[in-house]
């Protein structure tokens, strides 16, 4: 009965073990599709497609968005603080998005590379903090880059 | 300790266990969650960035941790219930399924309805979202499969096959947003450094977290007996206690 156990041990770990595997090398086989989307370093690389819906994402640069001030025409600049890529979008923008946010945007790449964008998506990052701690931080430059505290 | 254990395959001694502990951790739950909820809702500052809306948090949070956690237990519980066959194990993982089943469902939920003030959609197909997906779909498919099978011997053992190779998909959901980019940002909470949160946020937070274990405990416990006496409804201490 303790051989039968122990044997039983061997079948359910050695299972675990081989579906563990099995999903990790179809998940890194994967890789590349699985990332939501090209950075501006792999775009100036080269390695994203033109003239096809993709996603791209780095952060909104500074002193970069132009409004229209007759439409809702932006264009900004998104950086991965490497390469910068030109954005322009003709949509309503989501409450997060300024200067130093995080977004990714779906869109296409044209021929002079400047993204035309279908969606702007802002991402937000993992640090929450009350209003007040905010601009105490702002007040002594430490809040991180591009954490604009809305008013 | 090995007498205790023993003890927790017999039926009859796990019901008596499971009735006796059960009051405490219903009241753990209900004020926890109570204590929480207020303090969440009601005295923790709002966020800098998304004022009020990132108070989905306190549920958001709480439901998807349980969402891996009750997935891990059943996959404890498979495993012991395939390599020692005990019973009890198996109608633990039984009895756990629906919860996080549900769960899940509430995380992606909340995420969804928090998704589209902050990042500007409902759902995008980043690897965090689709790998909670996928751990929905495989709930699903646990409940389905045992209720296929109806209550014999070898559907327990399929369900118990199923429960461990799905709990692959558990440090997939972890590590997703380390491994791939992703819209879902990183972990707040990290063993390595502190917390990316004050104090006054993450405080009822813990709370919330440490309320939904305790229902998921009290519920699981109040399930387990329903179960035992369901399963062994031919034995002679239930027939006892019936009368």
């Amino acid at each position: 009965m303790r051989a039968n156990r122990k044997r039983r041990l061997i079948i359910v770990l050695g299972l675990v073990a081989l579906a563990a595997v099995a999903v990790g090398l179809t998940l890194y086989a994967l890789r590349a599709n699985i990332n939501l989307f090209f950075t501006p370093s792999q775009i100036a690389a080269g390695e994203a497609p033109h003239d096809r819906t993709m996603r791209i994402g780095g952060v909104v640069k500074k002193d970069s968005v132009n409004r229209d001030s007759n439409s809702l025409q932006v264009t900004f600049v998104v950086t991965d603080f490497a390469k910068d890529v030109e954005v322009s979008y003709d949509d309503i923008l989501p409450d997060l998005f300024r200067e130093g946010q995080g977004v990714v945007i779906v869109g296409k790449l044209d021929d002079s590379n400047e993204f035309i964008a279908q969606q702007v998506l802002a991402k937000h990052d993992e640090t929450y903090m009350p209003p007040e701690v905010a601009q105490a931080l702002k007040a002594t430059g430490n809040l991180p880059d591009g954490s604009v505290p809305s008013s | 300790m090995w007498t205790f254990i023993h003890k927790l395959g017999s039926p009859k001694w796990c019901y008596s266990l499971c009735g006796r502990l059960q009051p405490g951790f219903w009241i753990a739950a209900l004020l926890l969650i109570a204590v929480g909820s207020v303090w969440s809702l009601a005295y923790s500052p709002p966020d800098y960035q998304m004022g009020n809306s990132y108070r989905i948090i306190y549920v958001h949070v709480p439901s998807a941790i349980l969402a891996q956690s009750v997935f891990v237990s059943m996959a404890i519980a498979s495993a012991v219930f395939l390599i020692w066959k005990i019973k009890i194990a198996d109608m633990a993982a039984t009895v756990m399924a629906p919860f996080g089943a549900a769960m899940t469902f509430l995380g992606l939920f909340s995420g969804s309805l928090w998704g589209v003030p902050t990042w500007g959609t409902w759902w995008t197909w980043d690897a965090r979202l689709t790998a909670m997906l996928i751990q929905l779909f495989l709930y699903i498919g646990v409940i389905a499969l045992r209720g296929a099978y109806g209550r014999n011997d070898q559907g327990a053992k399929a369900v118990a096959v199923l429960t461990l190779v799905g709990v692959v998909n558990i440090p997939i959901i972890k590590y997703s947003v380390v491994w791939w980019n992703t819209l879902h940002q990183p972990a707040t909470f990290t063993l390595t450094s502190r917390p990316a949160m004050p104090e006054s946020m993450w405080m009822p937070l813990l709370i919330m977290v440490l309320g939904f274990y305790c229902f998921f405990t009290a519920l699981t416990l109040y399930r387990l007996r329903n179960e035992i006496i369901r399963r062994e409804s031919r034995t002679r201490w239930v027939q006892a206690l019936a009368e």
